[in-house]
């Protein structure tokens, strides 16, 4: 589950990790005022929304105003929060239509010496989780990553220990820190670590860190990921997830306790186990279609859940075909076969439906299915179900 | 001989008097597994499918001598339940559960490697050597008995994959699934080591996912270690970056982790690739000759 930036930065704030003031603001006037209380001579108004990029973004609908800007003055604070607020927002992570922007974060500017960069994930590798650090801040660490290795430099630590304060110093020495920062990068960096770990976080980064002009270490942005296996353990959390900003056929998936991720193609793919849809949407792709969605209903779903599946499928008007692969383990063919006839009957199919059923109660299935009197268009392995469905999107 | 699993292997289920734990302790005993008893805490002396149930593992290891656990227990309590096998001396501990917290499982990993217990999963179809056992949730009758040792991160994937060996007249050796999660207890490396030193295993074929580094790592083992002939196929190729696709473990994160880059380290430890999911079983079929 993602969050807002404001949101990260006021989980960090109460665990006592330095952040610059700010304040949110959902109107123009409210940015104003924003501007007013945090009394400094400038401050940087940044739109809110779950996608990276913010400051090269530009708004859709005026594209010389980008979701970050310094300001000067509440009046200027007050122009540029009416040009980004209710408006998409567009960057390169959000895809062409980009997010609209519902809120503003004000922040107090402050007085930059270095930029660094600051992560925290649980790799594989050392099945741990790691923090990450590099001198080169406010980059795309990827590209860090990519081009210089060497400038990145990692501890692992456990869960239950944290990091110890000789990590971090260790951290602050590679990454050139002296003086009081080093006291400084020891406090932040084991209070983010645990944040990490109390909060059941899959990622949390901070880029850039900045070094202030009297030696202080401030997360400048603030990018918190948690683990959705562990929320059952944070109810407090349901408060900080912001809906509008996930895709509506997504949730309704999640609340029906399918796995869904929307795509871009036109072929509906309705598949039992993540790895099976996932080959399922590269063999649509090899003969030449384009998924629509990646659909995994899982194994111990009931005939309402997979009929609700069909129901988000249809409802997609992309969709020109769909095609129902299921290889029965936990999931019986039966319980599929029974969902196609009940979302016929409450839903109505109006785009061409090929299946191939295999595995537990495959002949069962069939029958239903057979005597059914719909039009379904019957594969006898992955192949041949691909070639149809891609052939029936075509004519369709 | 099979890998991990035979017909003398002793099964218990950790979380037997559960829907799930019931429903797949009679799929398993229906198979012919050695089904041994349960553990549910609170319920010891009763039974459930005519076996008995146990408050503890240690109790039912006592009684019953398993050497196999099958854990069902939900995901709040699978960590623990999975130390509670290791503590009790289970040698193999198959954990079913999907859902794990990943801290959680960090937390449990030291323990568990450090042990001489083998831990499959968590959220992961289990294990099955044809005719003689199996330990989870995997139609048991597509599976035939024969040479192909078969290893993968993903379930249904991997009874496709079967389908299509069976189909070719390829038996299997044992088929294992090591889970779709960032953390599992047994690695490619781990099985393709055990799948090396077996007699009965002859080919192996593996199904890898992107995400993660595991492919490959599992490449450059084979490249050294491995003499028996080895196909691949791995699945989302057409996966966008950044989403995550059902498994906890398949997200293409900062451009590491993608089908290409995986099926790349494999051709060049001289793997045969399976070019579609419907070219599992040929795959396997052409490594076979190949090696010849």
């Amino acid at each position: 589950m993602k969050i807002h930036e404001y949101q990260a930065k006021e989980i960090l704030r109460q665990a006592g990790v330095p952040v610059p003031q700010s304040i949110v603001a959902r109107t123009p006037d409210q940015a104003a005022a924003a501007f007013r209380e945090l009394g400094g001579s400038l401050a940087v108004v940044k739109a809110q929304i779950h996608a990276g990029g913010r400051g090269k973004g530009t708004i859709k609908t005026r594209p010389e105003q980008h979701g970050v800007q310094l300001v000067k003055s509440a009046e200027e604070a007050e122009s540029v929060a009416r040009n980004i607020l209710d408006e998409p927002l567009v960057t390169i992570q959000t895809g062409p239509e980009g997010r609209v922007v519902r809120q503003v974060l004000v922040e107090a500017g402050c007085d930059i010496a270095r930029e660094l960069y600051l992560g925290i994930v649980v790799d594989r590798g050392s099945q741990r989780p790691v923090l990450m650090v590099s001198s080169e801040g406010g980059m795309n660490i990827e590209d860090v990553a990519a081009k210089t290795p060497e400038l990145i430099f990692r501890e692992p630590f456990h869960p239950d220990a944290g990091l110890h304060s000789y990590q971090a110093r260790k951290l602050a020495a590679k990454l050139g820190l002296s003086g009081k920062s080093v006291r400084s990068a020891e406090k932040f960096m084991r209070g983010l670590c645990k944040v990490f770990v109390e909060q059941d976080c899959s990622l949390a980064e901070i880029n850039p860190l900045v070094v202030t002009g009297s030696g202080e270490l401030l997360a400048l942005d603030a990018k918190i990921t948690f683990d959705d296996n562990a929320l059952f353990r944070h109810p407090n959390l349901a408060e900080v997830r912001d809906l509008s900003e996930e895709e509506p056929t997504e949730t309704r998936a999640e609340q029906a306790g399918l796995s869904f991720v929307k795509l871009d193609g036109n072929i509906g793919c309705l598949v039992n186990g993540a790895g099976l849809a996932m080959s399922t949407m590269d063999l649509i792709k090899l003969h030449g279609g384009e998924p629509a969605n990646f659909l995994d209903v899982g194994g111990g779903a009931n005939v309402e859940q997979v009929t609700e599946a069909f129901r988000i499928l249809l409802s997609d008007e992309h969709v020109r075909a769909v095609l129902v692969n299921i290889f029965g383990g936990i999931m019986r063919c039966t319980t599929i076969a029974e969902a196609i006839r009940e979302a016929y009957e409450s839903v109505g199919f109006n785009v061409p439906l090929v299946v191939r059923l295999e595995g537990t109660e495959v002949e069962q299935g069939r029958e239903i299915l057979a005597t059914s009197g719909y039009n379904i268009i019957n594969a006898d392995d992955l192949t041949d179900a691909a070639k149809k469905v891609v052939a029936a999107a075509t004519a369709a | 001989m099979s890998i991990l699993i035979d017909e003398e292997t002793r099964v218990i289920c950790q979380g037997i008097t559960g829907k799930a734990g019931e429903f797949h302790t009679r799929g398993c005993l229906e198979y012919g597994s050695k089904m041994v008893g349960g553990v549910t805490p609170g319920k010891g002396g009763t039974e459930v499918l005519g076996l008995p149930v146990f408050n503890t593992v240690s109790e039912a290891v006592e009684a019953t001598g398993a050497t196999a656990t099958m854990i069902f227990v939900p995901a709040a309590f699978t960590a623990d339940a999975i130390l509670e096998a290791v503590d009790a001396g289970i040698p193999t501990v198959v954990a079913i559960t999907e859902g794990v917290p990943v801290l959680d499982m960090v937390r449990v990993y030291d323990e568990v490697a450090e042990s001489p217990a083998q831990l499959i999963g968590p959220n992961c179809p289990g294990v099955i050597t044809p005719d003689a056992c199996k330990i989870g949730i995997m139609p048991g009758y597509i599976h035939k008995q024969g040479p192909v040792g078969v290893m993968s991160r993903s379930g249904t994937l991997t009874y496709e994959a079967v389908w299509q060996l069976s189909n070719l007249g390829l038996g299997q050796s044992t088929c294992v699934g090591l889970g779709g999660d960032p953390i599992v207890g047994t690695s490619f490396i781990d099985l393709l080591k055990m799948f090396e030193e077996d007699d009965q295993t002859e080919a192996i074929l593996m199904m890898g996912e992107i995400g993660g580094t595991a492919e490959e790592e599992a490449a450059e083992y084979i490249k050294d270690h491995v003499t028996k002939p080895v196909a691949a196929f791995i699945a989302g190729r057409t996966a966008p970056p950044g989403k995550r696709m059902g498994h906890a473990g398949a997200i293409i994160a900062g451009g590491k982790g993608t089908a290409a880059e995986k099926i790349a380290a494999l051709q060049e430890a001289g793997i045969e690739i399976a070019e579609s999911p419907a070219d599992m079983g040929a795959a396997m079929q052409r490594a076979i000759k190949n090696k010849r």
